[in-house]
């Protein structure tokens, strides 16, 4: 309590029984928070300490960061709302929320950007120094319109807060100034929702600790207006509730919080430890990619080389050069700089020379919406290059579910000597969940060997000579006696020797596409997620849909009606039983963010008169919007 | 020196493949140069990787029994990046024209340039796109009639020393395809230089482009036309070795012999960026009055520059020994779990 600046409220530590008699204890089954505010307020943040917080208390979590493409958009605009949604619960929680239950917003911009997204009756928590007439005009919002006092919210609990001035008298004698002061600002928010929620703010401690640990009179002051906003809950008469939400009821084992493309970057670390190649990363920095490239360079140790090229297809080629030379090669990006690598790919599927290609989708064509989801680039990893040049394609439905697939496109990569495609998307790449995160010896087998060095007298190595998967040896440069040259011109069966025969290129099409068919050996069969095996109405999904899909079919089912769910995380070649999966339903919907691409693959590989349902607006699907549409196509 | 490899002959570098360059092709010459410096670097064959882009030097990697790739346009040099930096062990060549490393692949190259691995470019310059039958280069001189261009090319050409220079290369070199002795040499020291060795090669088109360095090739007006640098020796050409190159401070000057001491000459100084650049800048077309003789040999050296690759490869080391190998179970765990009962 000494932390607490005693002119701006009352110090009730006296008084404590009566004012805690009058705080209600409520049990709720799940929550969803929306923390809003101009993106220099470090609401990404707040969002974050929270989600972690609380995937450490024991809840299931789903969290889904929004924030502008612009770095610092102008202050107090509604093109600088940056926004992180969490969703938590005693039970399992598949998405962040359609409606959120909690409105925090920082000022009047943030609020009118994401109160549409609040339900009726919700709680809004508003810095009201965030409403005052500047702001009101940076965000378009006429003087005499002040949501706090103009009665527009009438339908919601609002609670006004002068966070600016609380936080600044807090920190009246740290001896800083008022623009590092109004910094602190997220954390008493953070303290607040903390107490709100009955969270322990020990890791967010030991959080700002560590951050700050070069810059004790900042770490110092984030500390303390943590502390003054958990002490406001707990000392004014403002909140007449608090939530209890009890952890939720998962499968037993270890827990760990875990980011989409924190978990693409541990699969691949993973494949590189299990394979016993050291891994090269080739990139050049993209949103929503970039994380992959920051993680991996973190551990070096590990054997991991990134390197930061000088574009796209340099970032590609770099790769294909490391894989020449005997590491597990990857490179990664966004739809852009795809497009940007599509020759290089194509150099890959020549050579027949393992490579992982990440694509972290976004909104597109061109730029796009850099920092908005969209699944809209599963054409572009199937078609997207001159000359039928098929190549193995994945994707992920969850963040830590990234792990598992990066993993995969490793394992598939080396052992088949394939290009493969990761697809993961904006929406899971930045979203957490809790991981039972696998120990290392869970993980399959990749067992790699290069071609061991001849003898003069041994017969020639013939470099595109195949095995029973029709992959083509790797033989390294400095190995003995192994000689030979590969490159982007069609290649001779057998010898790789250049060739123009009409018979042969049609031959060599041929092997690629049924060494990418033959993959289909070697992943596990399709299931259904949530359902019967047959039924009135299949709802398939791929990527990062799965968490609002697999609640919207569980609303359905609840409600009587007959629908599953599947999710395909291996887009090509497709397992080997899908097709009769999708014979025992009357109806196949294919719900995805973008203007139907898996919808047409499907309908072309199983002549199946699938039905699309699109979104288009860079945000994930609410399971509410397709409960919506299944109801009315089963009408 | 390695008793397998001191057998090897230019012979053991050729490949079974047929060679398809146009008969009378500058591109001959540099293959046999090169099979020729090969044996006596000490190396095992299987060590050496050439990598070539698209053009017609860039077959160059089918006709050499080493490892080879023959890759994309522009692309060799982001492709060896990425080898060197995972296989410092190796030898990597790249095979690259002017179009291939200064047009479609300009930006790699430049990199390249700047991030100094311990490759070795071979820059086949023949100042025509010879490959798509016939369109002006990057370093086509301004004016040029080609297919693509019927009234005359309205570029100006990239001057590629002066480029490369610019791009802070460590080792810039020029010879060409006509001058067997001094091309072996000088890809000799391209190999032993420790960073990236940049040797522009002029190489004459017979078919596009055919006569292009007739000028500096012929003996008639070799002489005349060219400036063989050597380091430590003063700039002297002419016909009769009677002109020199003089500096008048920063401005050079051609002066005859029988005016001034061979002591008041420029003296060639490789490690000398400066005087690298200015000797760069002798690129005048040879139909111009007083025009400078065009300089072939090694332009610049810099040893002060540490490689990429073992800048790259030497954080790995350092990460190892201060945080120890990588531990999978324990980066996968991270540092807050809970357990569910």
């Amino acid at each position: 309590m000494s932390l607490i600046d005693k002119r701006y409220f009352r110090d009730v530590s006296s008084e404590q029984d009566f004012y805690m008699a009058k705080t209600t204890e409520n049990e709720l089954e799940s929550v969803v928070i929306r923390f809003a505010g101009d993106s220099g307020d470090g609401m990404q943040l707040t969002g974050t300490q929270f989600s972690n917080t609380t995937a450490l208390f024991g809840n299931d979590i789903a969290t889904f960061p929004d924030f502008p493409a612009e770095i610092r958009a102008p202050i107090g605009t509604l093109a600088g709302v940056s926004g992180y949604q969490i969703h938590f619960g005693s039970k399992k929680i598949n998405t962040p929320g359609d409606m959120s239950d909690v409105l925090v917003v920082m000022n009047v911009a943030a609020l009118k950007a994401n109160i549409k997204g609040l339900r009726k009756g919700g709680v809004i928590i508003a810095n009201s120094d965030g409403f005052d007439s500047k702001n009101m005009r940076l965000a378009n919002v006429p003087e005499d319109k002040n949501p706090l006092t103009d009665g527009s919210l009438s339908e919601y609990d609002v609670k006004t807060i002068d966070v600016t001035k609380i936080t600044r008298a807090a920190l009246a004698d740290s001896g800083m100034g008022t623009k590092e002061i109004d910094r602190c600002k997220n954390m008493f928010v953070l303290g607040l929702i903390y107490w709100m929620y009955h969270r322990d703010m020990q890791s967010s401690i030991e959080f700002i600790t560590s951050k700050f640990s070069k810059n004790q009179a900042v770490m110092n002051a984030n500390i303390k207006v943590l502390q003054a906003g958990w002490s406001y809950g707990e000392t004014t008469e403002m909140f007449a509730n608090r939530y209890n939400v009890a952890p939720a009821q998962m499968e037993t084992g270890i827990y760990r919080s875990i980011m989409g493309n924190q978990a693409a970057a541990y699969g691949l670390i993973a494949a590189s430890v299990k394979c016993g190649l050291p891994l090269f990363y080739g990139t050049y920095p993209i949103t929503p990619a970039s994380d992959i490239l920051h993680e991996l360079s973190k551990y070096k140790n590990f054997d991991i080389k990134t390197f930061q090229a000088e574009d796209e297809i340099a970032a590609i080629c770099s790769s294909i050069g490391a894989a020449f030379g005997g590491s597990l090669a990857i490179t990664g990006s966004s739809g852009p700089g795809i497009a940007l690598k599509g020759e290089a790919i194509g150099l890959a599927t020549m050579l027949e020379m393992p490579l992982v290609v990440v694509n972290v989708q976004r909104a597109g064509p061109s730029t796009g919406m850099p920092t908005k989801t969209e699944q809209a680039d599963l054409m572009q990893a199937m078609y997207g290059r001159n000359g039928e040049c098929p190549v193995v394609i994945l994707a992920a439905q969850s963040p830590s579910d990234c792990f598992t697939m990066a993993y995969e496109a490793c394992r598939i990569a080396l052992q088949h000597m394939i290009p493969v495609f990761f697809l993961s998307d904006g929406y899971i790449a930045n979203g957490a969940e809790p991981w039972k995160f696998p120990q290392s010896d869970d993980l399959p087998e990749i067992k790699v060997s290069f071609v061991p060095q001849r003898a003069a007298e041994d017969p020639k190595f013939m470099p595109y000579q195949r095995d029973e998967k029709l992959s083509r040896p790797w033989a390294i440069p400095g190995t003995k006696g192994l000689e030979h040259r590969i490159g982007g011109l069609e290649k001779q069966n057998i010898t790789g020797n250049i060739s123009y025969d009409g018979d042969n290129h049609e031959l060599m099409t041929h092997l690629r596409q049924e060494k990418v068919d033959k993959v289909a050996n070697n992943i596990p069969l399709q299931t259904i997620d949530t359902g019967a095996e047959t039924g009135d109405l299949l709802i398939l999904g791929w990527g990062g849909t799965y968490g609002a899909l697999k609640t919207a079919t569980t609303i359905l089912r609840g409600e009587g009606l007959n629908v599953s769910h599947a999710h395909v995380r291996y887009l090509n070649p497709f397992p080997k039983n899908l097709g009769d999966i999708l014979k025992n339903f009357k109806t196949v919907v294919v719900p995805e963010l973008n203007n139907g691409q898996l919808v047409k693959i499907i309908r072309d590989k199983y002549f199946v008169d699938a039905i699309p349902f699109n979104k288009i607006q860079g945000q994930p699907f609410m399971s509410d919007e397709v409960v919506r549409k299944i109801k009315e196509i089963l009408a | 020196m390695n008793e397998i490899a001191a057998k090897l002959t230019s012979k053991d570098f050729a490949s079974d493949q047929e060679v398809r360059w146009c008969p009378g092709c500058g591109d001959y010459s540099i293959l046999k140069q090169v099979q020729t410096v090969l044996p006596d670097l000490g190396r095992p064959r299987e060590e050496f990787v050439f990598i070539s882009g698209i053009g017609c030097s860039s077959r160059f990697p089918y006709y050499m029994d080493t490892f080879g790739m023959h890759s994309i346009h522009g692309r060799a040099t982001a492709i060896a990046t990425g080898l060197k930096a995972t296989r410092p062990d190796l030898s990597v060549w790249i095979i690259t024209g002017d179009g291939d490393s200064m047009s479609i692949g300009g930006n790699h190259f430049i990199h390249l340039l700047r991030r100094n691995p311990d490759v070795n470019v071979l820059l086949f310059n023949n100042q025509i796109y010879g490959l798509t039958k016939g369109q002006y280069s990057p370093t086509s001189e301004q004016g040029k009639v080609t297919k693509s261009s019927p009234m005359g090319s309205v570029d100006y050409p990239f001057n590629p020393i002066a480029l490369c220079l610019g791009a802070d290369a460590t080792f810039v070199a020029r010879t060409m395809d006509r001058d067997p002795k001094h091309q072996q040499a000088i890809i000799k020291r391209g190999y032993d230089h420790k960073g990236t060795s940049l040797v522009e090669i002029y190489q004459n088109c017979n078919v596009f482009n055919d006569g292009a360095y007739e000028i500096y090739t012929e003996k008639s007006s070799k002489k005349e036309e060219t400036l063989m640098m050597e380091h430590g020796k003063p700039l002297i050409f002419g016909e009769n070795n009677d002109k020199g190159i003089k500096l008048d401070g920063f401005k050079p000057v051609i002066v005859s012999l029988n005016d001034v001491s061979v002591d008041d000459l420029w003296v060639h100084d490789e490690t000398d960026l400066v005087k690298a650049t200015i000797i760069s800048r002798f690129y005048d077309d040879p139909g111009k009055e007083n025009h400078f003789p065009r300089p072939f040999g090694v332009f610049y050296v810099n040893n002060n520059k540490r490689t990429f690759d073992d800048l790259f490869n030497e954080q790995i080391t350092e990460a190892k020994e201060t945080k120890g190998p990588g531990e999978l179970n324990q980066l996968l765990a991270g540092r807050e779990t809970w357990v569910v009962n």
